[in-house]
Parts: C-alpha cells; sequence; structure tokens
C-alpha cells in the first residue's frame, strides 16, 4: 500500500522489486497487483517511508467474543537478554486476548511432519519449504515449474491456527464464528497468506503487525504479568523464526538454508537448471536473516538473531511439556495444490504473443538501454514491454523524447533557412563602382 | 518464428545469463510451464559447454506455438568422438574446470534426456553446433 503523502516517485523501489511489479505513474508508485509477492523489498528501500504494509489494529479484538493472539515465533527474539516467551506472552494477552497459542508450537508439528515427509524417500529433490509465503508466491509468478517441489505441507501459522480453533471449540464450547484468531506477524507475506490464502480459505481472522503493537508491549514489560498457565515454549519450533531454524529442528538429512529475496531466486534458478539433486531439503525465506529481518520487526536482526539463538539453547535444556499433537500425516498436509500464477504471459494467443515478444525485443533496440527509471519503468526491456502491452507509450523515455525534439528543432531550422521563388531578390549595388576581386 | 542471439565467452561468473533471458522470454509467450522447464535445462546444458570448452559462441532459440528449437554454435576445439562425449558421466573438461564442480559429463546426456529432437555436427578445431528440439505439449495431452 502507498502513502500518496510521502511518495516522490523516485524511482528506488521500482528497480529492486523481484517481479518487476511497481511502476510509477503521475509521479507516483504503483504496484501491480497480480505481480506482486509482498516480499517487503520496496517497503524496506523506500526512503521517504512511503510502502505500507496493511494490516489489522487490535481493535478488531472487540468484534469477537473469543480471542487467540498467534505469536510468530520471532516475536520472543524482539526485546532485551531477561526477557523470556512467558513475560511476552503475558503482555500480549494485556492487550485485550482471551488466549494465545504459540505457533512455534506449530512449528515443532510441521517439524514431525517434515520429518516423515523426507524420510519416505518419495519426495522431490530438492523439496521446498512451504513456510514463507512470499518465497512460495515468488515460484508461482517467476518459477511455476518448481511449484510440484513444494512440500504438501501447511505452515506453522495455519496448523496453530487449526489447533487454536480446535482447542477453544472443545473447551469452551465456542462457534467458529464466536472465535477471532490474531497472527502477530513479522511481514506483510504472511498477512497476505490469511487475506487470499493459498487454500480454500485460512483459520486465522486477521493479522497485527509486530511494529504496531511493541511499543505497548514494551510499556507493559515494565510491570510483567504472570501467566495463567505455565508456559514453556517448544525449543524447535522457537528456532523456525531464525533463517537456519527449520534446518536444526528437522536434523538429519542434506538440508540447505537461503535467505533474502535475491539469493532464492539464485538457488531457485540452480535448481529449476536441475542442479541441486543432492540436496533433501531447502529452507527458503524472502527476508535477510528469517522471519525475524521481516519488514514489520522492530529490532534490528543482528541483534535479534543473537536473541534467538540464545533462547533456543536456553529452552533445549529446559524440560519440555508440549501439547499432544495430531500424528496423521492428512492433518498437516496441504488441502489444494499450488497453482502458478501465469502473470507475465504477453497474450493468452500464443502466436500472437510470439509476435509481440519480437516487438519488444525491436523496442528495446531502440532505447537507449541505460534503465534509468524516468519512464516509471524499472529498465528498458520493461518499458519496451510495457509499451506492447498497452501499458506505456514510447514518449515516456525522456531520451527518446529528446530525440524526436531534437529531430524536430533541426527540422525548424531547416526550414527557416529555405526561401520560396517568390523571395531570395539579391539587392542591386548602388552604382557600378569598385572592381570585381 | 523468433530468434534470440546470445553471444558467450568464457566467462564463469555470467554463465547462465543467455539462459535466464531466454526463459523470461519464454514465460512472455506463455509456453506450457513443462516445455520452459526442460527449454531451461538444454539450454543451461548448451550454454555451458560453450563456456566450458570453447572459444566463443552463440546460444539461439527460436519459439513456435507448438515447438522451441533451441541451437549453440561455437567456435572451439570440436567433439572427436560423438558417441563417446554422449555417454553418461564422460567428460573432456579440463581440470580446473573439475574442480569448480563442473563438467560432471552430463551434459550432452542431459540435453539429450530433456530434448524430443537432438543433433550434433562437428569438426575438429573448427567448431560444434548442437540443436535440440523441445515440443510445446499442452497441459493434458
Amino acid at each position: 500500500m502507498l502513502d500518496q503523502d510521502n511518495c516522490k516517485g523516485c524511482t528506488n523501489c521500482i528497480k529492486h522489486c523481484p517481479t518487476e511489479a511497481i511502476r510509477v505513474r503521475k509521479g507516483r508508485a504503483r504496484i501491480i497487483e497480480e505481480r506482486c509477492i509482498d516480499c517487503g523489498e520496496c517497503i524496506r528501500i523506500c526512503p521517504n517511508q512511503a510502502k505500507l504494509a496493511i494490516t489489522d489494529t487490535p481493535e478488531r479484538l472487540a468484534e469477537y467474543k473469543f480471542t487467540i493472539a498467534l505469536p510468530a515465533p520471532s516475536l520472543y527474539a524482539q526485546f532485551g537478554p531477561l526477557v523470556l516467551p512467558h513475560q511476552i506472552l503475558g503482555v500480549l494477552m494485556k492487550l485485550g486476548f482471551d488466549d494465545y497459542y504459540e505457533v512455534a508450537v506449530g512449528a515443532e508439528a510441521v517439524t514431525g511432519s517434515l520429518r516423515a515427509y523426507l524420510a519416505s524417500g518419495s519426495n522431490p529433490k530438492p523439496s521446498i519449504s512451504s513456510a514463507c509465503p512470499a518465497v512460495v508466491r515468488l515460484m508461482q509468478v517467476r518459477f511455476p515449474g518448481l511449484l510440484e517441489n513444494i512440500v504438501p505441507i501447511e505452515a506453522p501459522m495455519e496448523v496453530a491456527a487449526r489447533l487454536a480453533r480446535q482447542r477453544a471449540r472443545q473447551v469452551h464450547g465456542l462457534k467458529d464464528e464466536e472465535i477471532g484468531i490474531f497472527f502477530v506477524t513479522p511481514c506483510p507475506a504472511k498477512v497476505t497468506a490469511i487475506k487470499q490464502p493459498f487454500g480454500e480459505y485460512s483459520h486465522i481472522t486477521g493479522a497485527i503487525s509486530m511494529s504496531t503493537i511493541y511499543g505497548e508491549l514494551l510499556r507493559r514489560l515494565e510491570f510483567p504479568a504472570p501467566l495463567m498457565q505455565s508456559s514453556i515454549s517448544p525449543a524447535l519450533g522457537v528456532g523456525w523464526g531464525k533463517a537456519g531454524g527449520e534446518n536444526y529442528a528437522i536434523g538429519h538429512h542434506s538440508l540447505l538454508a537461503v535467505d533474502g529475496i535475491h539469493n532464492v531466486i539464485n538457488v531457485l534458478e540452480e535448481i529449476e537448471r536441475d542442479g541441486l539433486g543432492d540436496i533433501d531439503y531447502v529452507e527458503a525465506q524472502s527476508c535477510t536473516g528469517g522471519c525475524i529481518g521481516g519488514p514489520l520487526v522492530p529490532q534490528n536482526p543482528f541483534v535479534s538473531r543473537v536473541r534467538m539463538e540464545n533462547l533456543v539453547r536456553k529452552l533445549v535444556l529446559t524440560k519440555q511439556d508440549l501439547p499432544m499433537l495430531p500424528t496423521d500425516p492428512d492433518f498437516y498436509h496441504l488441502k489444494k495444490p499450488i497453482l502458478p500464477i501465469p502473470t507475465l504471459k504477453l497474450s493468452d494467443d500464443i502466436d500472437r504473443a510470439i509476435a509481440m515478444l519480437e516487438q519488444v525485443d525491436r523496442i528495446t533496440t531502440e532505447l537507449p538501454g541505460l534503465d534509468c527509471g524516468s519512464c516509471g519503468s524499472p529498465n528498458c526491456r520493461a518499458l519496451a514491454e510495457d509499451i506492447v502491452r498497452g501499458y506505456a507509450d514510447p514518449s515516456y523515455c525522456i531520451f527518446k523524447l529528446r530525440e524526436r525534439l531534437q529531430l524536430l528543432a533541426r527540422e525548424i531550422v531547416d526550414l527557416s533557412l529555405l526561401q520560396p521563388p517568390a523571395m531570395g531578390r539579391e539587392q542591386s549595388s548602388s552604382g557600378k563602382e569598385g572592381k570585381v576581386k | 518464428m523468433k530468434m534470440v542471439h546470445n553471444v558467450k565467452e568464457m566467462d564463469f561468473t555470467r554463465a547462465g545469463e543467455a539462459t535466464a533471458r531466454i526463459k523470461k522470454d519464454l514465460q512472455l509467450v506463455g509456453m506450457e510451464v513443462a516445455t520452459i522447464r526442460k527449454a531451461v535445462i538444454v539450454a543451461y546444458e548448451a550454454e555451458l559447454n560453450i563456456v566450458i570448452h570453447a572459444r566463443k559462441g552463440t546460444l539461439s532459440v527460436s519459439v513456435y506455438p507448438d515447438r522451441v528449437e533451441i541451437e549453440a554454435a561455437d567456435e572451439g576445439p570440436g567433439i572427436p568422438d560423438i558417441a563417446l562425449a554422449m555417454q553418461e558421466g564422460y567428460s573432456t573438461a579440463p581440470a580446473h574446470i573439475r574442480e569448480m564442480g563442473f563438467g560432471a559429463g552430463m551434459g550432452l546426456p542431459n540435453i539429450n534426456r530433456w530434448s524430443d529432437k537432438m543433433h550434433i555436427e562437428s569438426e575438429i578445431n573448427v567448431g560444434t553446433k548442437v540443436a535440440a528440439t523441445i515440443y510445446n505439449k499442452l497441459a493434458g495431452e
């Protein structure tokens, strides 16, 4: 989403978008929704803080009879070294939630499911994690051939939401429409995964940005409230908040971890070329550092990484008492396959698309090749594509415009030097004086 | 019909760039997902062969509604025994290339495996030409 007043129409965001989804029009940046994968690069790079993520505010809690907070594991690393998860959960509850369910527990459950899946041996090599929705969307748009490699297992936040709902229905006898489940999110991609889910629907009601409530949580931590029920967060599940955490939890097999959207793209290109056949599982995070590096996260990710590592180390030594988790693999299975989003196609008619591609090539050779962004497209070839698609005009290119003006100016000068036959009479000299030299 | 010409030099840091551009173009045209996947593998192997073995070459692609034709032509040492080169695992890549992790001897066999038609011609000390065709089978055919 764009803050109209702050956006200056500079070209920083359009050049960093991995799917070339942003254009500048009428002096403001505009996102092409179908291409946007919610990686948050534009939010991070905008020097005018004009890019925002749309999240819910705690006011929404009032709409539900019973509200459950779903804290992402990355939340536990946002505070000082002495602050423990149960204290954070205590103050989180003070914001108005009736209960909480740790996404870290969901991550533990998914870890078990993953281990079973990888042990089966029938999985594609490499299998790719389904946990980062921005990466999944990146694959839908740019790497549809790899969608079959994604593990057919739900992401931890969905699993946690399902378990939370089950518990609320059983323990409190509530109906689904009375239960509001709110995910405390480090990023906009997870918000979109809730509002426009990959499956039929999401069990989560809304998403509250970590940054929005951070100030409130910090204040209340001055007077920590004891939790009603004791809580030991599961070590391996908590570790999922950091890049490498999934692999650390899985333990065995040949595991690759990659973070940062452009690094993810490089690895996916390698996999697409049939490389990495020796790797069993790839953990891919769109944000550098993993979820603790998300755009809606308050703390510096290098600081969070230390907090998280220390916390996991501490938790591993504590006796874990996990709730009973379902062991039936079908419980965790993705209900619908993930389909490609063919938004890059020039045309549905392939003959026409080939003709258009030829045009794109031709127009690109006529453009200066400076990728300056003044036209509002990320680079010259993108402008050529936009022209062929009808989103742009060749006059958008400031260099082409100047070229045309120069030609026109020259034409005008040339015209001005021409003399029609009725004019051009020579001035006769007064007297035939002087010899002709 | 369409041709894309990309010239290659002995440059590992840029190996794969031509393939990436070809992939983008095939996505713009809207070829089937499976077709694009095969074309990427074939183009990459062909491109890498030029980088590893030849002095320079071109990777060109012709796009038709029902197929993609990829042609890699290079100026280089040529292939003395094509049947031997097609054997999985057989590699003439120099030691320093194999140390980098390339030159596993799977290039030509992979091109053969992932394309529907393949043709190689070569002349010692002149160069090699590899042409591969991938049919654009619609999903469900």
